[in-house]
């Protein structure tokens, strides 16, 4: 199998991939006309507004009383899950889950591996491992299997082809597969379902993901259209699921509300297809299931994220993908320039934690700070106060004592700090600010012609001959407003 | 240390001197907005089904096993995975015999192991139970077991299930607060809304994608 191309050697950072894909006029029609789709039915799905703002209440709610115990609601799971056959494993890091899959599938000498879509396992680069092991590790939804078949990485995280139109799908699948199949939507779906039914079929192991996680009952939930999960978790003999140890509820009820928001958040359905709840594997009396049902719960940067109450919001997440739908960043230069797993508004605030600050300083930038995605979130979690803060670490000084965010204080810069510090100095001492204007108006040829990025866009600011204090000062004596001649 | 004593740990130092919050969860908020009287249930869950490519049909106990033969003959199909040992399928079974022109019946008797690829490719429909239905979201809920193993809804293009009138519950909360599913879940349970699709190509809504094709509904009106 061919190796990714990570998207990051392709153009090295942040600033220049959202150069070369804002000029890419087709990538932006695709973005924009699936973004628009997406914002009006998610709008229609809560069509009745203090409905939705009292679910969205009880999911925030749901999300943190599920945090403010996770520990204990951990061992809860894996206590459960035990007691129902599914056996638990831990990992700090991508590589330690890896290695746990990894020696699953070989302990089942495994050679093919489906999978249904998983987040955490794009984490994880999954795919890759296995491939360098000489296990073929197959995407199985739709949209993960064109991404993987071009070598991509998705850049949504519901839809992760909808960089791409039919014409360029019906092309790729023409190139890879040597299938001759038109533009017509259907004909390529039915395609794609023709060659992954046989290696549902065929396979030896299945890896899911995992929507939530119930401690109450030992249960694992997921949510699908196509029916590739299900097919992933109940043909083959053993079913891997990888998930984010935030995932987990207290109680089965919890699931109601918080699968509304889901289904109805992400693609403005008032439920998926398929709500999957696995408790166990094959019973000794049933006739299919898996034998074996392993969960791996992955660290990855989230204990770190957790340590931080702010920053703990993060870990509310359900990935319902409505952020990026609803930003006009992600919408302009779409999800590949974030170079990251995670796209968009919920990608700037999970990524630092994953990989880094240091890795992603363009990231809590690369924002309005209109305010959209925390308005949409159904769980609440405030972005746009996230990316500040992660703005604020972005520029911490080094030596400064907590760091709550790895790879914090990259952007810091000496001249920077020292021009605000001057800024301050002025706004907030009268006699400085007088002296200043004095001269700023009297030498204003010299004003400097480049004033960083701000004049590459922009022309630079030369200062009026005369302050405004100063021009109000005689319009105030020039007229009788002051009514002093009455 | 192991990887789960230090996630453990740390997740601990972190919490320190907090307690955890309060259970504060508002059933009316996933009740509330979802009641209806019950001559309404029917109607919302077929208007919902149906918004998804679900083909609905409202038939009488007595009736729904010739209604099968009547859906299948139209599709020209030609046999019919059911489950012999569960009342449906003993009727269907008792109706069907010695009447000419039926679908061949196909039973899922043992392990799928021993017959998978007949299963993917033979197998041209199925019929199942279900264990009710859910009005607020147009969902049948599978609770798959021996006799109706998890694939037997899943593989076979086409899939008609018979749905009790008096199964169909309000919202999904107050089914399984009713049943107190919480008490002991089946190690599968399914809510099914539809027919397997994907839009991932273009937002382009296609039925069909990895589950059955057709999904096919029989409401019990008198049951
Ligand atoms: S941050 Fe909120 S809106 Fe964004 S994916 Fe997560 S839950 Fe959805």
């Amino acid at each position: 199998m061919n190796q990714r191309i990570p998207v990051t050697e392709l153009t090295s950072d942040f600033k220049g991939r959202a150069r070369e894909a804002l000029a890419d006029s087709q990538l932006r029609s695709n973005f924009r006309t699936a973004m628009d789709s997406l914002m009006r039915k998610r709008a229609d799905a809560f069509s009745d507004e203090d409905e939705r703002e009292g679910l969205r209440e009880l999911g925030n709610h749901i999300r943190a009383r599920s945090l403010s115990n996770l520990p204990d609601l951990l061992e809860q799971l894996e206590t459960r899950l035990t007691a129902n056959g599914i056996k638990v494993h831990w990992a700090e890091t991508v590589e330690e889950a890896n290695e746990i899959v990894h020696g699953l599938i070989e302990a089942h000498d495994g050679r093919q591996v489906v999978k249904g879509k998983s987040m955490v396992s794009e984490e994880m680069e999954m795919n890759d491992y296995l491939a360098d092991r000489d296990i073929e590790c197959l995407e199985s939804d739709m949209g993960e299997y064109i991404v993987q078949l071009d070598n991509e990485k998705p850049s949504h995280i519901i839809m992760p082809a909808i960089h791409k139109n039919a014409r360029q799908v019906s092309a790729l699948f023409n190139e890879k597969l040597g299938e001759h199949v038109s533009e017509d939507v259907d004909e390529l779906i039915q395609t794609g379902r023709r060659i992954l039914r046989r290696k549902f079929l065929e396979a030896d192991v299945g890896v899911s993901g995992v929507n939530f996680a119930i401690a109450e009952t030992g249960t694992l939930l997921l949510v699908e259209n196509e029916g590739n999960g299900r097919m992933s978790t109940t043909s083959p003999p053993v079913h891997i699921a990888v998930t984010g140890i935030e995932k987990v509820v207290s109680n089965l009820r919890d699931v109601v509300p918080l699968v509304s928001l889901l289904t109805r958040s992400a693609l403005g359905q008032p439920i998926t297809t398929y709500v999957n709840l696995i408790s166990g594997p094959r019973k000794p009396d049933e006739l299919d299931g898996p034998e074996e049902v392993h969960l791996v719960l992955l660290d990855n940067g989230r204990t770190g994220a957790f340590t931080d109450a702010q920053m703990r919001q993060t870990l509310n997440c359900i990935r319902c993908g409505a952020c990026m739908n609803h930003c006009p960043v992600y919408t302009r230069v779409g999800g590949h320039t974030y170079g990251e797993v995670y796209p968009g508004p919920i990608g700037k605030i999970v990524t630092p934690h994953m990989v880094g600050l240091d890795q992603v300083p363009d990231h809590p930038s690369a924002s309005s700070l209109c305010g959209a995605c925390g308005e949409v979130c159904p769980v609440k979690i405030p972005i746009p106060e996230l990316l500040q803060r992660l703005r604020q670490e972005n520029v911490q000084a080094p030596g400064h004592e907590p760091v709550s965010v790895k790879g914090a204080g990259s952007k810091y810069s000496r001249k920077e700090r020292l021009m605000w510090r001057a800024w301050v100095m002025l706004n907030t001492r009268p006699a400085f600010y007088k002296l200043f204007l004095w001269g700023a108006t009297r030498f204003r040829a010299l004003a400097p012609k480049k004033a960083g990025p701000w004049t590459e866009n922009h022309s630079a600011p030369v200062p009026a001959a005369r302050s405004l204090h100063d021009l109000a000062r005689d319009h105030l004596k020039n007229s009788d407003i002051l009514g002093e001649k009455s | 240390m192991s990887a789960r004593a230090n996630i453990l740990n740390k997740l601990r130092t972190s919490l320190a001197g907090t307690t955890p919050r309060p259970d504060e969860f508002d059933e009316s908020l996933v009740t509330g907005p979802w009641r209806y009287p019950p001559e309404e249930r029917i109607a919302r869950l077929r208007e919902l089904m149906e918004a998804v490519h679900t083909e609905v049909h409202q038939t009488s106990e007595g009736d729904w096993p010739a209604r099968v033969a009547e859906l299948l003959a139209k599709r020209e199909i030609t046999n019919l995975l059911y489950a012999p040992a569960t009342p449906h399928g003993e009727q269907l079974a008792r109706a069907w015999k010695g009447e000419a022109g039926r679908p061949a019946l196909r039973v899922y008797d043992r392990p799928v192991e021993e017959w998978k690829a007949e299963l993917f490719n033979d197998v041209q429909a199925s019929v199942t139970g279900t264990l009710g239905g859910i009005a607020a979201t147009g969902s049948l809920v599978l609770w798959p077991d021996r006799n109706e193993p998890r694939l037997m809804s899943l593989v076979p293009p086409v899939h008609i299930a018979l749905l009790k009138a008096s199964a169909i519950h309000d919202n999904w909360y107050n089914m399984m607060t009713d049943q107190n599913w919480a008490a002991g879940l089946p190690s599968n349970a399914l809510l099914v809304s539809g027919p397997s699709k994907t839009a991932d190509i273009e937002q382009v809504l296609a039925y069909g994608a990895h589950g059955p094709k057709e999904l096919i509904v029989l409401i019990l009106e008198d049951v």
